[in-house]
């Protein structure tokens, strides 16, 4: 897994890119009640915002991690926007993308540099 | 936040986990470990203990009750000279344009008045009291006292499990008890549309009185996030956001805290700050919002009569998620012949126009103990 400064992480898949919040990020947002997901097919850039998460306090957004694509979005966050709190890394995945330049890859924190970055 | 200024209780809300934030001055517990919405339905079905001891405490005292009495009526149009010993009620400070420049709880005991205000307000309210009340009213800031809520369903058996006395008070009465030892002033009122209490207790002894009330069954601390959306769903008005010194009681939708006496007609009609204009009929009111789908309306969202209107019919002064209502609420200005319960608006969330429906306030129905 790759992770941006956002507290996003990246998985690759089958060279699609699912992505979604880390554990840490959800615990500073608190209870997500509301998540906005992007259309497939959104050709997006680095740090577009794309997706909004509402948590109970305030709106916070989701930023493109790389140019790409969105090919899927993870639609039961729509109906159990709290699944963000009980499974960031897992089952809340919010979309997957196509990466039109994967040297961005290169950039990206891999676990222990996310570590050390939130510590 | 070293700048901030700490209640008797903040090393009681380190020591708990809370995670202490900037308010009005004050470095206040916005969450525990529980968490925003946790705390929201634990106030709901058990309850609930608040820090608010950022909030100011004043006692007026004079010659006598009506000296008092009638020297408050000159800054608010409530009906002060009419209140029973032991009882309380909610009024606002008024300005000349008739706007309101802070809403307060008022108590009488004996001949002296207790008034609470809000803290971001309490230094000029304090000298708005002085200047226009001294020397005939002397005017007590008692920054030596806490004030600590306990709100809930379990609140009596948890504040009548120390004093049992606490158990026959009514809404909006005031009186001494004595918790496990502890001298105290109580009023059964609060700010999240549940029973409950709120006490004043000195300082000194604050902490050791909250450990007392945590050990009680189903008490647990709450922070201020809990607080905005219970006091949302109630109805309730956050000054600063939902009324200010450019709203009148009239927009506010406050005219249930003005009684017959001080209104037009009244035997003490007028004779406060903008009293001819403070409770003319409105051409904007306060309304509930119920928004359609998920997605949050917050303060700022702006509000128009259809999906393509140009210009805004109001506006959303506090809103976001209700945890008892489970989807969002909340409430703004709009229009008078917007502000029918049922009428159909949109308001405007990242550029996207979204319905929303005028709805009745509370959102969730209150429990007071009549």
């Amino acid at each position: 897994m790759k992770f941006t400064e956002e507290h996003e992480w990246l998985r690759d898949e089958d060279g699609e890119m699912v992505v979604g919040i880390t554990v840490h990020a959800a615990e500073q947002l608190g209870d997500v009640v509301f998540v906005e997901l992007p259309e497939v097919g959104t050709v997006v850039s680095k740090d577009d915002e794309i997706v909004v998460i509402e948590s109970v306090k305030a709106a916070s957004d989701i930023l493109a991690p790389v140019d790409g694509e969105i090919t899927e979005v993870n639609e039961m966050l729509v109906d159990n926007p709290g699944k963000v709190n009980d499974d960031p890394q897992g089952e809340a995945w919010f979309f997957k993308m196509t990466v039109s330049d994967p040297s961005q890859l290169e950039e990206l924190m891999d676990e222990a540099a996310y570590q050390k970055f939130i510590a | 936040m070293s700048d901030d200024l700490h209640t008797p209780l903040y090393d009681l809300h380190v020591e708990l986990g809370a995670k202490m934030v900037p308010f009005a001055g004050y470095a206040m517990p916005v969450q525990y470990p529980m968490g925003v919405m946790g705390e929201h339905n634990h106030t709901r079905s058990a309850a609930g203990l608040f820090d608010v001891s950022h909030m100011g405490q004043v006692t007026l005292s004079g010659a006598s009750w009506e000296a008092v009495a009638q020297a408050f009526e000159t800054l608010v149009p409530q009906d002060v000279l009419g209140l029973g010993d032991g009882r309380q009620r909610y009024g606002f400070f008024t300005n000349d344009a008739g706007g309101i420049e802070d809403d307060l709880m008022f108590a009488r005991r004996g001949d002296d008045l207790l008034v609470v205000v809000n803290a971001a307000c309490k230094g000029a309210d304090i000298a708005r009291m002085r200047a226009a009340l001294e020397p005939a009213v002397t005017v007590t800031e008692l920054d030596d006292r806490a004030l600590i809520a306990v709100q809930g369903p379990g609140a009596e058996a948890a504040v009548a499990g120390l004093d049992t006395r606490a158990a026959r008070m009514r809404f909006m009465d005031v009186a001494d008890l004595e918790l496990d030892g502890v001298a105290v002033w109580a009023s059964r009122s609060g700010y999240t549309g549940e029973d409950g209490y709120e006490i004043s207790v000195a300082a000194t002894e604050a902490e050791a009185l909250v450990r007392r009330l945590l050990a009680q069954d189903g008490v647990a601390p709450i922070g201020l996030g809990a607080r905005d959306s219970l006091r949302l769903e109630a109805g309730l008005c956050l000054y600063g956001h939902d009324i200010d010194t450019t709203t009148t009681p009239a927009e506010g939708g406050l005219m249930w805290a003005v009684q017959k006496v001080r209104r037009a007609g009244g035997d003490r009609a007028g004779g406060f700050p903008g009293a001819g204009t403070a409770l003319v009929t409105p051409a904007r009111k306060r309304v509930g919002l119920l928004p359609e789908g998920r997605a949050p309306m917050r303060e700022g969202v702006a509000i128009y009569a259809d999906e393509t209107a140009t210009d805004p019919v109001g506006h959303v002064t506090s809103g976001g998620f209700g945890p008892t209502v489970g989807g969002p609420v909340a409430m703004g200005y709009v229009s008078v012949d917007q502000a029918s319960v049922g009428t159909a608006l949109w308001g405007e969330v990242r550029g996207k126009r979204m319905p929303v429906q005028v709805a009745a306030l509370p959102f969730v129905p209150a429990n007071f103990k009549r």
